[in-house]
Protein backbone atom coordinates (compact mmCIF):
# COMPACT_ATOMS: atom_id res chain seq x y z
CA UNK A 1 0.00 0.00 0.00
CA UNK A 2 2.58 2.28 1.13
CA UNK A 3 4.70 1.34 -2.40
CA UNK A 4 1.50 2.25 -4.28
CA UNK A 5 1.58 5.76 -2.55
CA UNK A 6 5.69 6.42 -2.82
CA UNK A 7 5.17 4.88 -6.50
CA UNK A 8 2.44 8.10 -7.30
CA UNK A 9 4.41 10.83 -5.33
CA UNK A 10 7.86 9.68 -7.15
CA UNK A 11 6.50 10.00 -10.62
CA UNK A 12 4.51 13.17 -9.75
CA UNK A 13 7.70 14.50 -8.70
CA UNK A 14 9.91 13.60 -11.75
CA UNK A 15 6.97 14.71 -13.82
CA UNK A 16 7.23 18.17 -12.33
CA UNK A 17 10.80 18.56 -12.64
CA UNK A 18 10.78 17.67 -16.45
CA UNK A 19 8.62 19.77 -17.16
CA UNK A 20 10.00 22.63 -15.12
CA UNK A 21 12.94 22.32 -17.59
CA UNK A 22 10.56 21.61 -20.72
CA UNK A 23 7.47 24.07 -20.30
CA UNK A 24 8.10 27.49 -21.94
CA UNK A 25 6.56 29.94 -19.75
CA UNK A 26 8.71 30.81 -17.12
CA UNK A 27 5.60 30.89 -14.34
CA UNK A 28 4.97 27.80 -15.15
CA UNK A 29 8.07 26.20 -14.75
CA UNK A 30 8.64 28.10 -11.39
CA UNK A 31 5.40 26.57 -10.14
CA UNK A 32 6.60 23.23 -11.49
CA UNK A 33 9.91 23.35 -9.00
CA UNK A 34 7.85 24.28 -6.34
CA UNK A 35 5.44 21.05 -6.80
CA UNK A 36 8.93 19.32 -6.76
CA UNK A 37 9.03 20.57 -3.26
CA UNK A 38 5.82 20.01 -2.38
CA UNK A 39 6.08 15.81 -3.10
CA UNK A 40 9.81 15.99 -1.63
CA UNK A 41 8.47 17.40 1.51
CA UNK A 42 5.47 14.38 1.55
CA UNK A 43 7.97 11.78 1.08
CA UNK A 44 10.43 13.16 3.64
CA UNK A 45 7.11 12.56 6.35
CA UNK A 46 6.84 9.06 4.56
CA UNK A 47 10.97 8.90 5.56
CA UNK A 48 10.00 9.82 9.11
CA UNK A 49 11.84 13.01 8.87
CA UNK A 50 9.47 15.47 10.27
CA UNK A 51 11.82 18.28 10.70
CA UNK A 52 13.53 18.10 7.27
CA UNK A 53 9.96 17.75 5.59
CA UNK A 54 8.68 21.06 7.75
CA UNK A 55 11.44 23.02 6.34
CA UNK A 56 11.20 21.84 3.17
CA UNK A 57 7.02 22.19 2.93
CA UNK A 58 8.26 25.88 4.33
CA UNK A 59 11.23 27.02 2.55
CA UNK A 60 11.30 24.88 -0.95
CA UNK A 61 7.74 25.77 -1.46
CA UNK A 62 7.14 28.96 0.22
CA UNK A 63 10.24 31.30 0.40
CA UNK A 64 11.88 29.53 -2.72
CA UNK A 65 9.04 29.88 -4.62
CA UNK A 66 8.45 33.50 -3.59
CA UNK A 67 12.20 34.28 -4.46
CA UNK A 68 12.24 33.20 -8.10
CA UNK A 69 9.07 34.83 -8.52
CA UNK A 70 10.07 38.02 -7.41
CA UNK A 71 13.38 37.64 -9.37
CA UNK A 72 10.85 36.76 -12.63
CA UNK A 73 8.96 40.06 -11.95
CA UNK A 74 12.23 41.98 -11.95
CA UNK A 75 13.87 40.34 -15.06
CA UNK A 76 10.38 41.32 -16.83
CA UNK A 77 9.49 37.78 -17.41
CA UNK A 78 6.16 38.02 -16.16
CA UNK A 79 4.43 37.22 -19.16
CA UNK A 80 1.18 34.46 -19.61
CA UNK A 81 1.20 34.33 -23.63
CA UNK A 82 5.31 33.01 -24.45
CA UNK A 83 4.48 32.82 -28.06
CA UNK A 84 3.80 36.35 -29.10
CA UNK A 85 6.76 38.68 -28.08
CA UNK A 86 10.12 36.89 -26.82
CA UNK A 87 12.14 34.15 -28.51
CA UNK A 88 15.57 35.12 -26.10
CA UNK A 89 13.13 33.33 -23.51
CA UNK A 90 13.36 29.60 -24.95
CA UNK B 1 3.40 -5.61 -9.81
CA UNK B 2 4.77 -2.96 -7.55
CA UNK B 3 8.78 -2.73 -7.33
CA UNK B 4 10.18 -2.49 -3.82
CA UNK B 5 10.06 0.25 -2.20
CA UNK B 6 14.14 1.16 -1.87
CA UNK B 7 14.06 1.13 -5.60
CA UNK B 8 11.28 3.55 -5.69
CA UNK B 9 12.98 5.84 -3.85
CA UNK B 10 16.46 5.78 -4.70
CA UNK B 11 15.03 5.74 -8.20
CA UNK B 12 13.35 9.01 -7.18
CA UNK B 13 16.43 10.46 -5.88
CA UNK B 14 18.87 9.69 -8.72
CA UNK B 15 16.23 10.81 -11.10
CA UNK B 16 15.98 14.57 -9.39
CA UNK B 17 19.99 14.18 -9.56
CA UNK B 18 20.17 13.68 -12.75
CA UNK B 19 17.29 16.23 -14.01
CA UNK B 20 18.98 18.65 -11.90
CA UNK B 21 22.62 17.96 -13.54
CA UNK B 22 20.85 17.77 -17.15
CA UNK B 23 18.96 21.11 -17.10
CA UNK B 24 22.19 22.91 -15.63
CA UNK B 25 24.17 21.28 -18.88
CA UNK B 26 21.91 21.82 -21.48
CA UNK B 27 19.44 24.63 -21.15
CA UNK B 28 19.99 27.72 -22.56
CA UNK B 29 18.89 30.62 -20.66
CA UNK B 30 20.25 31.76 -16.99
CA UNK B 31 16.69 31.69 -15.20
CA UNK B 32 16.18 27.78 -16.55
CA UNK B 33 19.56 27.08 -14.86
CA UNK B 34 19.04 28.43 -11.40
CA UNK B 35 15.37 26.09 -11.33
CA UNK B 36 17.94 22.76 -12.55
CA UNK B 37 20.14 23.63 -9.47
CA UNK B 38 17.13 23.90 -7.17
CA UNK B 39 15.91 20.50 -8.29
CA UNK B 40 19.69 18.77 -8.56
CA UNK B 41 19.80 20.67 -4.86
CA UNK B 42 16.00 18.42 -3.63
CA UNK B 43 17.81 15.45 -5.28
CA UNK B 44 21.14 15.38 -2.90
CA UNK B 45 19.16 16.06 -0.11
CA UNK B 46 16.45 13.37 -0.54
CA UNK B 47 19.34 10.94 -1.14
CA UNK B 48 21.06 12.09 2.52
CA UNK B 49 17.53 11.68 4.17
CA UNK B 50 17.05 8.15 2.25
CA UNK B 51 20.69 7.20 3.32
CA UNK B 52 19.63 7.47 7.50
CA UNK B 53 16.34 5.64 6.90
CA UNK B 54 15.55 2.13 9.06
CA UNK B 55 12.85 -0.05 8.97
CA UNK B 56 10.76 -0.50 12.26
CA UNK B 57 12.27 2.95 13.42
CA UNK B 58 10.01 6.03 15.00
CA UNK B 59 10.81 9.66 14.14
CA UNK B 60 13.86 11.05 16.30
CA UNK B 61 11.83 12.51 18.95
CA UNK B 62 10.93 11.03 22.04
CA UNK B 63 7.29 10.79 22.76
CA UNK B 64 4.50 9.81 25.28
CA UNK B 65 6.90 8.56 28.28
CA UNK B 66 10.03 8.96 26.98
CA UNK B 67 10.84 5.17 26.14
CA UNK B 68 13.77 4.62 24.46
CA UNK B 69 13.04 2.68 21.12
CA UNK B 70 14.57 2.26 17.67
CA UNK B 71 15.04 5.67 15.66
CA UNK B 72 16.16 6.70 12.42
CA UNK B 73 19.54 8.59 12.16
CA UNK B 74 19.62 12.46 13.38
CA UNK B 75 22.64 12.88 11.63
CA UNK B 76 21.98 13.33 8.10
CA UNK B 77 18.46 15.05 8.79
CA UNK B 78 20.56 17.58 10.94
CA UNK B 79 22.73 18.41 7.91
CA UNK B 80 19.70 18.25 5.07
CA UNK B 81 18.28 20.89 7.90
CA UNK B 82 21.02 23.36 6.79
CA UNK B 83 21.26 22.55 3.48
CA UNK B 84 17.82 23.23 2.53
CA UNK B 85 18.07 26.74 4.05
CA UNK B 86 21.88 27.55 2.22
CA UNK B 87 20.49 26.05 -0.79
CA UNK B 88 17.75 29.09 -0.37
CA UNK B 89 20.72 31.71 -0.01
CA UNK B 90 22.43 30.89 -2.83
CA UNK B 91 19.20 30.93 -5.11
CA UNK B 92 18.69 34.58 -3.91
CA UNK B 93 22.76 34.96 -4.47
CA UNK B 94 22.37 33.53 -8.15
CA UNK B 95 18.83 35.41 -8.69
CA UNK B 96 20.69 38.86 -7.80
CA UNK B 97 23.40 37.67 -10.39
CA UNK B 98 21.41 37.11 -13.10
CA UNK B 99 19.09 40.77 -12.63
CA UNK B 100 22.27 42.07 -12.94
CA UNK B 101 23.62 40.05 -15.74
CA UNK B 102 20.22 40.59 -17.85
CA UNK B 103 20.72 44.62 -17.34
CA UNK B 104 24.31 44.90 -18.36
CA UNK B 105 23.87 42.98 -21.32
CA UNK B 106 20.31 42.52 -21.79
CA UNK B 107 19.22 39.07 -22.52
CA UNK B 108 19.19 36.01 -20.43
CA UNK B 109 21.11 33.13 -22.90
CA UNK B 110 23.83 31.73 -21.66
CA UNK B 111 25.26 31.15 -25.56
CA UNK B 112 24.83 35.47 -26.15
CA UNK B 113 26.40 36.28 -23.01
CA UNK B 114 29.58 34.13 -22.71
CA UNK B 115 30.07 36.10 -26.54
CA UNK B 116 29.79 39.34 -25.15
CA UNK B 117 31.56 38.60 -22.09
CA UNK B 118 34.58 37.61 -23.77
CA UNK B 119 34.46 39.98 -26.00
CA UNK B 120 34.46 42.23 -23.12
CA UNK B 121 37.65 40.73 -21.56
CA UNK B 122 39.57 40.96 -25.03
CA UNK B 123 38.68 44.78 -24.84
CA UNK B 124 39.63 45.21 -21.42
CA UNK B 125 42.93 43.01 -21.41
CA UNK B 126 44.30 44.92 -25.15
CA UNK B 127 43.16 48.31 -22.96
CA UNK B 128 45.94 47.59 -19.95
CA UNK B 129 48.75 45.99 -22.54
CA UNK B 130 48.76 49.35 -24.52
CA UNK B 131 51.78 51.37 -23.13
CA UNK B 132 51.81 54.20 -21.41
CA UNK B 133 47.32 54.38 -20.54
CA UNK B 134 47.71 52.27 -17.25
CA UNK B 135 50.36 51.98 -14.95
CA UNK B 136 52.38 49.03 -15.03
CA UNK B 137 51.77 47.26 -11.90
CA UNK B 138 54.34 44.07 -12.65
CA UNK C 1 28.93 18.86 -30.14
CA UNK C 2 28.28 19.95 -26.90
CA UNK C 3 25.12 18.56 -26.96
CA UNK C 4 26.60 15.15 -27.74
CA UNK C 5 28.80 15.20 -24.80
CA UNK C 6 26.57 16.43 -22.51
CA UNK C 7 24.33 13.57 -22.65
CA UNK C 8 27.45 11.16 -22.85
CA UNK C 9 28.41 12.76 -19.26
CA UNK C 10 24.61 12.50 -18.02
CA UNK C 11 24.85 8.62 -18.84
CA UNK C 12 27.89 8.54 -17.15
CA UNK C 13 26.47 10.52 -13.97
CA UNK C 14 23.38 7.90 -13.85
CA UNK C 15 25.49 4.82 -13.98
CA UNK C 16 28.34 5.99 -11.48
CA UNK C 17 24.72 7.12 -8.76
CA UNK C 18 22.94 4.04 -9.81
CA UNK C 19 25.94 1.80 -8.87
CA UNK C 20 26.66 3.67 -5.47
CA UNK C 21 23.49 3.75 -3.95
CA UNK C 22 22.81 -0.20 -5.50
CA UNK C 23 25.72 -0.43 -2.81
CA UNK C 24 24.01 1.32 -0.14
CA UNK C 25 22.14 -0.96 2.31
CA UNK C 26 18.56 0.89 2.94
CA UNK C 27 16.70 0.71 5.87
CA UNK C 28 19.76 -0.76 8.10
CA UNK C 29 21.94 1.97 8.06
CA UNK C 30 25.56 1.24 10.30
CA UNK C 31 24.69 4.64 12.85
CA UNK C 32 27.81 4.59 14.64
CA UNK C 33 27.27 8.02 15.23
CA UNK C 34 23.13 7.98 15.59
CA UNK C 35 23.42 5.08 17.81
CA UNK C 36 25.98 7.10 20.04
CA UNK C 37 23.52 9.71 20.03
CA UNK C 38 20.40 8.38 20.50
CA UNK C 39 21.47 6.93 23.73
CA UNK C 40 23.26 10.17 25.15
CA UNK C 41 21.20 12.64 23.43
CA UNK C 42 18.12 13.17 26.28
CA UNK C 43 20.63 13.06 29.27
CA UNK C 44 22.92 15.16 28.17
CA UNK C 45 21.31 17.60 26.21
CA UNK C 46 17.34 17.59 27.58
CA UNK C 47 15.88 17.96 24.41
CA UNK C 48 13.17 15.46 22.95
CA UNK C 49 14.01 15.97 19.11
CA UNK C 50 17.24 14.56 18.64
CA UNK C 51 17.31 16.87 15.43
CA UNK C 52 17.42 19.79 17.75
CA UNK C 53 20.29 18.32 19.92
CA UNK C 54 22.55 17.47 16.65
CA UNK C 55 21.73 20.71 15.37
CA UNK C 56 22.47 22.93 18.34
CA UNK C 57 24.48 20.83 20.55
CA UNK C 58 26.53 18.59 18.67
CA UNK C 59 26.91 20.19 15.58
CA UNK C 60 26.42 24.14 16.80
CA UNK C 61 29.61 24.91 14.96
CA UNK C 62 27.90 23.63 12.11
CA UNK C 63 25.06 25.99 12.77
CA UNK C 64 27.35 28.64 13.18
CA UNK C 65 29.03 28.70 9.70
CA UNK C 66 25.62 27.76 8.08
CA UNK C 67 24.60 31.26 9.59
CA UNK C 68 27.22 32.99 8.37
CA UNK C 69 27.05 31.61 4.56
CA UNK C 70 23.64 32.95 4.86
CA UNK C 71 24.75 36.72 5.68
CA UNK C 72 27.56 36.26 3.04
CA UNK C 73 25.19 35.57 0.25
CA UNK C 74 22.86 38.35 2.04
CA UNK C 75 25.40 40.69 1.71
CA UNK C 76 26.71 39.53 -1.64
CA UNK C 77 22.79 39.86 -2.68
CA UNK C 78 22.85 43.38 -1.33
CA UNK C 79 25.97 44.43 -3.00
CA UNK C 80 25.54 43.04 -6.79
CA UNK C 81 22.48 45.01 -6.71
CA UNK C 82 23.80 48.42 -5.08
CA UNK C 83 25.02 49.37 -8.36
CA UNK C 84 21.56 49.31 -9.99
CA UNK C 85 19.32 52.34 -9.09
CA UNK C 86 16.47 51.24 -7.47
CA UNK C 87 13.25 52.37 -6.11
CA UNK C 88 10.24 50.98 -4.67
CA UNK C 89 7.36 50.07 -7.11
CA UNK C 90 4.91 52.31 -7.53
CA UNK C 91 1.93 50.16 -8.75
CA UNK C 92 -1.47 50.70 -7.01
CA UNK C 93 -2.34 48.63 -3.94
CA UNK C 94 -3.21 45.55 -4.32
CA UNK C 95 -6.92 44.05 -4.68
CA UNK C 96 -9.12 44.01 -1.89
CA UNK C 97 -8.66 39.92 -0.90
CA UNK C 98 -5.10 40.34 -0.84
CA UNK C 99 -5.48 43.00 1.65
CA UNK C 100 -7.63 42.39 3.97
CA UNK C 101 -5.55 38.35 4.06
CA UNK C 102 -2.71 40.27 4.73
CA UNK C 103 -4.03 41.98 7.70
CA UNK C 104 -5.78 39.07 9.05
CA UNK C 105 -2.89 36.52 8.48
CA UNK C 106 -0.26 39.36 9.72
CA UNK C 107 -1.01 38.03 13.74
CA UNK C 108 -1.12 34.95 13.17
CA UNK C 109 1.77 34.03 10.97
CA UNK C 110 3.75 35.75 13.72
CA UNK C 111 2.17 33.76 16.61
CA UNK C 112 3.12 30.50 14.90
CA UNK C 113 6.22 31.45 13.92
CA UNK C 114 6.83 32.61 17.48
CA UNK C 115 5.23 28.98 18.80
CA UNK C 116 7.21 26.88 15.88
CA UNK C 117 10.61 28.58 17.50
CA UNK C 118 9.72 28.39 21.05
CA UNK C 119 9.06 24.61 21.16
CA UNK C 120 12.02 23.54 18.78
CA UNK C 121 13.71 21.13 21.44
CA UNK C 122 10.52 19.41 21.79
CA UNK C 123 8.51 19.17 18.75
CA UNK C 124 9.17 18.79 14.84
CA UNK C 125 10.48 22.85 14.21
CA UNK C 126 12.70 25.40 15.70
CA UNK C 127 14.66 28.31 14.48
CA UNK C 128 14.85 27.90 11.10
CA UNK C 129 11.07 27.25 10.11
CA UNK C 130 9.65 29.65 12.33
CA UNK C 131 12.43 32.18 10.79
CA UNK C 132 11.12 31.47 7.52
CA UNK C 133 7.45 32.28 8.58
CA UNK C 134 8.39 35.46 10.62
CA UNK C 135 10.05 36.52 7.64
CA UNK C 136 6.70 35.81 5.33
CA UNK C 137 4.53 37.67 8.24
CA UNK C 138 7.10 40.83 7.66
CA UNK C 139 6.91 40.33 3.62
CA UNK C 140 2.56 40.09 4.15
CA UNK C 141 1.92 43.81 3.88
CA UNK C 142 4.68 44.13 1.09
CA UNK C 143 2.41 42.74 -1.06
CA UNK C 144 -0.82 44.25 -0.21
CA UNK C 145 1.11 47.45 -0.90
CA UNK C 146 3.95 47.36 -3.06
CA UNK C 147 4.92 51.17 -2.58
CA UNK C 148 5.96 50.86 1.16
CA UNK C 149 9.44 49.10 1.75
CA UNK C 150 10.75 47.43 4.98
CA UNK C 151 12.69 49.21 7.39
CA UNK C 152 16.39 48.01 6.37
CA UNK C 153 17.68 49.48 9.31
CA UNK C 154 16.08 47.61 11.69
CA UNK C 155 16.06 44.38 10.13
CA UNK C 156 19.99 45.07 10.27
CA UNK C 157 19.84 45.76 13.66
CA UNK C 158 17.93 42.58 14.73
CA UNK C 159 20.30 40.72 12.57
CA UNK C 160 23.40 41.52 14.28
CA UNK C 161 21.86 41.15 17.63
CA UNK C 162 20.86 38.15 17.22
CA UNK C 163 23.76 36.54 15.58
CA UNK C 164 25.68 38.44 18.51
CA UNK C 165 23.61 36.41 20.84
CA UNK C 166 24.17 33.48 19.51
CA UNK C 167 28.26 33.72 19.44
CA UNK C 168 28.20 35.09 22.91
CA UNK C 169 26.21 32.22 24.27
CA UNK C 170 28.70 30.19 22.66
CA UNK C 171 31.78 32.13 23.91
CA UNK C 172 30.03 32.27 27.82
CA UNK C 173 29.90 28.19 27.35
CA UNK C 174 33.63 28.27 26.48
CA UNK C 175 34.70 30.27 29.34
CA UNK C 176 32.44 28.29 32.06
CA UNK C 177 32.12 24.67 30.78
CA UNK C 178 35.58 24.73 28.50
CA UNK C 179 34.18 24.23 25.31
CA UNK C 180 32.06 26.50 22.42
CA UNK C 181 28.37 26.24 22.18
CA UNK C 182 28.26 23.57 25.32
CA UNK C 183 24.78 23.53 26.44
CA UNK C 184 24.81 25.02 30.13
CA UNK C 185 22.08 26.14 32.49
CA UNK C 186 19.89 23.04 34.03
CA UNK C 187 18.35 20.57 31.75
CA UNK C 188 15.42 20.53 33.33
CA UNK C 189 12.25 18.05 32.77
CA UNK C 190 12.06 15.98 29.67
CA UNK C 191 9.54 17.48 27.77
CA UNK C 192 8.70 20.88 29.49
CA UNK C 193 8.69 23.76 27.42
CA UNK C 194 11.67 25.45 30.12
CA UNK C 195 14.29 22.72 29.33
CA UNK C 196 17.26 21.35 27.69
CA UNK C 197 19.82 24.68 28.72
CA UNK C 198 20.79 27.03 26.41
CA UNK C 199 19.13 25.76 23.40
CA UNK C 200 15.91 27.32 23.65
CA UNK C 201 17.67 30.70 23.70
CA UNK C 202 20.30 29.20 20.81
CA UNK C 203 16.98 28.81 18.54
CA UNK C 204 15.06 31.61 19.44
CA UNK C 205 19.02 33.83 18.31
CA UNK C 206 18.85 32.00 15.15
CA UNK C 207 15.19 32.04 14.04
CA UNK C 208 15.29 35.84 14.34
CA UNK C 209 18.66 35.86 12.80
CA UNK C 210 16.92 33.61 9.98
CA UNK C 211 14.14 35.59 9.60
CA UNK C 212 15.67 39.04 9.29
CA UNK C 213 18.01 38.12 6.90
CA UNK C 214 15.49 36.60 4.58
CA UNK C 215 13.14 39.26 5.01
CA UNK C 216 15.91 41.55 3.90
CA UNK C 217 16.91 39.61 1.29
CA UNK C 218 12.93 39.50 0.00
CA UNK C 219 12.98 43.22 0.67
CA UNK C 220 16.29 43.57 -1.65
CA UNK C 221 14.34 41.42 -4.93
CA UNK C 222 11.13 44.05 -4.12
CA UNK C 223 12.24 46.88 -5.52
CA UNK C 224 12.56 47.80 -9.00
CA UNK C 225 15.02 49.80 -11.43
CA UNK C 226 14.75 53.04 -12.61
CA UNK C 227 14.95 53.63 -16.13
CA UNK C 228 17.25 56.21 -16.91
CA UNK C 229 17.52 56.11 -20.31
Amino acid sequence: MIEAFVLILVIIMLAAALSALLLDNLIAATASASAVSIALATIFIILRAPDVAMTEAVVGTGLSSLILVLGLKRLKLWQLDTQSDNEEVK
Amino acid sequence: MIPDISSILFSGAIGLLVIGVGGLLLSNNAYRVLLALVIAEAGANLMLVIAGYRWDAIAPILTGDFTPQPMVDPVPQAMVLTAIVIGVGVQALALTLIIRVKKAYGTLNMVEIKKRMEMDFDRLSQEANQPGKLEDNS
Amino acid sequence: MYQFASFVFLLGFLFLISVITGFLPLGEPPMLVGQVIQNNAASETGASNFVTSVVLGYRGIDTLGELSILFAAATAGSLVLSGLKQKSIESGDAGFLVKSASELFFPLLIVVGLYIVLHGHLTPGGGFQGGVILAAAFFLPLLAKPSKSINSLALGLIEGLSGAAFIIIGLIALFNEGAFLKPFFENGELGSLISSGTLPLLYIAVGLKVGAELASLLNLLNQEEVNDS
